[in-house]
């Protein structure tokens, strides 16, 4: 398709000097977690003379909740991907009675507050002994990543070929194999995609962390910046230093795969 | 419609049942963690369930109290009026520069694309993150904001964005602002890519300027897709809770609680746990009612889409 008639150099600085103000608060996070401890605002516009003191003080404080982050944010992308892989394929291949309700419901799902969610598995929790657990918050994360998705892969599995698939039914390959050696192959680019996204709401999550975890032992680093800013508002150098670590995966992932967040962006809302 | 597979019409169950076999474990993922909740949550909402109960298993029925409770409360009609104002408000902003967002990177320019993409970093950061750096931005006596101002002789005093009652309602909506353009940006610019290129050029040639054109051609073949936008944006935004507890907790004097925060706050730190599933049930059927709108939307979102590819 062809697009507007190029233009030039002008709306390119028009371009740069949106973006700046945009994300001018990044900059001014990167800039604070780089000033040496203390009233970090005297520190100035321009780190100029970088302090690591904020990265060693978070890491410290904080490098466990990382880590515990990234358990809880991989676990949850595997146990997303795994229920809804499969539920994707059947919804989008076979002919079953009530896939529209299923459908429906699944809209739904992404409706309901995540308040709701927790109220109703705080005391669910509290009686199976999930609390401040990797696994209760894995479950209870995977909220986001499951319907989105069955949404996402059932969007790009609706348009892999019959043919390929009757195929492989013909040389004798039963449902499960069809699904392992020729499904899920092909679906690699709406996989990431689903994965980049489950990986970024459990990251992100803030709710599921606040409510049902209630002592040190798991703590995501969401929840471990929120109780950094109640005690140390005087530190912000620390404060911000965590929250440019929390962010790491976010650049990254808009970086290395770019076009699968993009995918997801306008998938997930519309399809 | 295109005909799917034949053999699945067959009645013969152990086909069907193999086929069960894939939705049956995302099937009861979903009936635990969203339907139980939800009946969890209604039958809460009309028992006394407090601290106590986890220690007795005691929660006594006690009928509609514990919507009479919430509804009558002084803080009920406050919240409701800071949630739909939050809630109007970061769309309108979120919307309106989305779509101006969504108009200039549709020229085609150097390093436009890259640009385009970059602007998805706010939507992308946790939540938490922003509201951190927003609120030490926002500081009223160390905050960037304010310092910029009186370097500016705009306003010497300094503005008590996150202190004043006023002031912090406008603060976060203009933080969520801030969050939901990149999203809107991002899905009204695929809208805008739909719209093909010769319905410009017939434009055109009718004599129509931009602004015609803008009237006649691109609002209403993107419609469908605004619909998407404004409906998602009011869904995901009624239920926003990261950014008010983390700028503002709710205060200064209550003026950012919102009916999300409320429920939070009756449920996990006064334990009332009966009563903030009361607040959460109003929360819900304000959702549901946007999640009709949006399968409508969806629903012709899709026939566009068809009909266009």
């Amino acid at each position: 398709m062809k697009r507007a008639p190029a233009r030039g150099w002008p709306s390119t600085i028009v371009g740069i000097a949106l973006l700046a103000l945009m994300l001018f608060p990044v900059y001014w996070m990167v800039n604070a977690s780089l000033q040496p401890a203390g009233n970090t605002l005297q520190g100035g516009w321009f780190p100029s003379h970088p302090d690591l003191g904020g990265y060693v003080t978070a890491l410290r404080d904080q490098g466990r909740n990382l880590v515990t982050s990234l358990v809880v944010a991989l676990g949850s992308v595997a146990l997303s991907l795994g229920l809804a892989a499969p539920a994707a394929y059947a919804l989008a291949q076979f002919r079953i009675r009530g896939t529209n309700l299923v459908l429906i419901g699944i809209l739904i799902t992404q409706m309901v507050p995540g308040i709701v969610v927790a109220n109703a598995l705080y005391s669910a929790y509290n009686d199976l002994g999930l609390l401040n657990s990797y696994l209760g918050l894995i479950l209870a994360d995977s909220t986001a990543g499951v319907p989105f998705a069955i949404i996402i892969l059932r969007a790009f599995m609706r348009n892999i070929p019959r043919d390929i698939i009757e195929a492989a039914h013909l040389d004798g390959a039963g449902r499960l194999r069809v699904f392992r050696s020729v499904v899920l192959p092909v679906s690699r680019n709406a996989l990431i995609t689903a994965a980049v996204f489950t990986f970024l709401f459990t990251w992100s999550d803030f709710l599921f962390a606040l409510t049902l975890t209630t002592t040190q032992t798991v703590r995501p680093i969401t929840l471990g910046i929120y109780q950094y800013i109640g005690a140390h508002t005087n530190q912000w150098n620390a404060v911000m230093a965590t929250t440019v670590m929390a962010s790491v995966p976010a650049a990254v992932l808009l970086v290395v795969a770019q076009r699968y967040v993009v995918a997801g962006a306008t998938g997930g809302a519309i399809k | 419609m295109r005909s799917r597979s034949r053999r699945v019409t067959d009645p013969c169950s152990r086909e069907r049942l193999a086929q069960w076999m894939f939705l049956a474990p995302a099937g009861a993922y979903l009936l635990l963690f969203f339907g139980y909740p939800i009946v969890k949550n209604v039958v809460m909402s009309f028992q006394q369930y407090t601290t106590t109960t986890f220690y007795t298993g005691d929660a006594p029925f006690v009928g509609l109290k514990n919507y009479a409770m919430i509804l009558t409360s002084d803080l009920f009609p406050k919240a409701l009026v800071t949630t739909l104002l939050f809630t109007a408000g970061s769309l309108c902003g979120q919307f309106v520069m989305g779509l101006a967002f969504a108009l200039f990177f549709q020229r085609r320019f150097p390093l436009g694309g890259v640009l385009r993409s970059l602007l998805l970093l706010p939507w992308l950061l946790p939540l938490v993150v922003s509201g951190a750096t927003w609120r030490w931005m926002l500081d009223p006596d160390t905050g960037v904001v304010n310092a910029a101002l009186r370097h500016l002789h705009l306003s010497p005093s300094g503005v008590p964005w996150l202190t004043g009652t006023s002031q912090a309602l406008v603060s976060v909506i203009l933080i969520n602002i801030w969050i939901g353009i990149p999203f809107n940006t991002a899905i009204l610019y695929g809208g805008l890519q739909d719209i093909p290129t010769h319905l410009y050029e017939a434009a055109k040639l009718d004599g129509a300027g931009p602004l015609a054109s803008f009237r006649h051609v691109t609002w209403p073949l993107l419609r469908p897709v605004v619909s998407v936008a404004l409906v998602l944006g009011v869904v995901y935004t009624v239920k926003v809770l990261d950014i008010i507890l983390v700028v503002t907790g709710g205060g200064p004097a209550n003026a950012t609680e919102t009916l999300a925060t409320q429920s939070y706050e009756l449920s996990f730190q006064q334990f009332e746990f009966g009563r903030g599933a009361a607040m959460s049930n109003v929360l819900i059927v304000i959702s549901l009612a946007f999640a009709l709108v949006y399968l409508r939307a969806g629903r012709r979102a899709r026939n566009v889409d068809e009909a266009i590819s």
